[in-house]
């Protein structure tokens, strides 16, 4: 039942996009297409996943045992950078149509500050393991359904008369601003 | 070589012709997270102002060092070093502005505005052009957020500053949210392409 509740408030209450307003830049320049959309989603999906677990056991065993606190930052966000170099590679030996699916959309994650974030607020939020995993999982399914989302509008707005000086950016990120009064609406849910 | 760069360009090109967040559109992640207040804004700017140009001004002189093919992870290294030492000052000095930045103060590392000096500019040109370049950009930045900072506030919360407008109300609770941000933001943009488009 927690778990469930976790899932649910990750996902709609605290939206990563719509609510806490992480993993912008991906959010605007790969939601122009529903196909793009769905493979970032899928690919943002996977690597949280996997470098909350990693980050979250180099915290609990490297970082707080040597009392290195302070180089959390510096030291989650090399691990970020390999690990996504690292799944690339290894998605091209083991699993050439995930590869293909994935492909170009993984060494943009290493930029996108979703993952980074996720990392630092579950130890903020002093989850254990498996609430981490679950919270990180939960939180890329959340950014994946905003993206789906918002691809699906934009893709109707490319017809639309929209103003010259609203074209492209600011439209998007408008509708984006109506989405997220949406989402606010899921706010008393848990 | 150095002579041939307008200084004036390289400092004032990041404040209104190329600024990072109105113009470019980087840095999205705390343009809409932070600006919920003016100071908030204005904190988050000083603050990443201060890692660009000593990020810049530290990969300018390290460039002949660096070899090209590890070139991104060094300057991730050198950014989030920085970024740690701004998180403690922060922390240490104004522990009332960390509070409430929280978790964008850590990811400065991540803002591409930062990596895409050093890479675009840094790693071309001599350190006083890349420390110009860092406080234009930086300085433009702070504007934007600034500015953004004061228009959700004076929506959502009625208060300039954290000063209450006399006669003022409460304020429409969204713009102090994440909504407004991405309203205002857009309406914004769209504002500053406008009037340039005009020039």
């Amino acid at each position: 039942m927690e778990y469930i509740l976790l899932i649910i408030s990750a996902i709609l209450v605290n939206n990563i996009v719509f609510a806490q307003t992480l993993g912008i830049c991906p959010f605007l320049g790969v939601s122009s297409k529903i196909s793009s959309s769905v493979g970032m989603g899928a690919a943002v999906v996977f690597v949280i996943t996997i470098a909350t677990l990693i980050t979250f056991l180099i915290n609990q065993y490297i970082l707080v045992p040597l009392e290195l606190g302070f180089l959390q930052t510096l030291a989650y966000i090399l691990v970020i950078a390999a690990l996504v170099q690292m799944v690339e590679i290894i998605l091209k030996k083991t699993s050439p149509s995930l590869y293909a699916a994935l492909g170009i959309f993984l060494p943009l994650i290493t930029t996108n500050c979703a993952v980074l974030g996720v990392a630092i607020s579950v130890i903020q939020k002093e989850f254990n393991l498996a609430q981490s995993v679950v919270y990180g999982f939960a939180t890329a399914v959340g950014f994946a359904l905003a993206l789906v989302i918002m691809a699906g509008i934009r893709e109707q707005l490319e017809l639309g008369n929209v103003p010259k000086g609203m074209k492209g950016g600011p439209i998007t990120l408008v509708t984006a601003g109506i989405l997220a009064l949406a989402f606010m609406g899921f706010a008393n849910l848990v | 070589m150095s002579s041939n760069i307008n200084h004036w360009k390289v400092f004032s090109k990041g404040i209104i012709k190329e600024n990072p967040a109105l113009v470019l559109m980087l840095g999205m992640c705390p343009t809409l997270g932070v600006t919920s207040s003016a100071i908030n804004g204005l904190g988050m700017g000083l603050a990443t102002t201060f890692v660009l140009i000593l990020s810049n001004m530290l990969i300018s002189a390290l460039k002949s060092l660096i070899p090209d093919k590890v070139r991104i992870p060094c300057f991730i290294v050198v950014i989030a070093a920085f970024v740690t030492i701004v998180d403690l000052l922060i922390q240490g000095f104004v522990p009332s502005l960390a509070e409430s930045l929280g978790m964008f103060i850590p990811l400065i590392v991540v803002n591409c505005i930062v990596l895409g000096r050093a890479e675009a500019f840094a790693s071309k040109n001599g350190v006083f052009a890349s420390f110009l370049d860092g406080l234009g950009m930086g300085l433009g930045f702070t504007l934007a957020l600034t500015l953004l900072g004061i228009l959700r506030e004076a929506l959502g919360a009625g208060k300039f500053f954290g000063m209450s407008f006399i006669g003022g109300g409460d304020g429409i609770i969204a713009f102090v949210l994440a909504p407004g941000a991405f309203i205002i933001l857009g309406f914004l943009i769209a504002l500053v392409r406008r009037l340039s488009a005009k020039n």
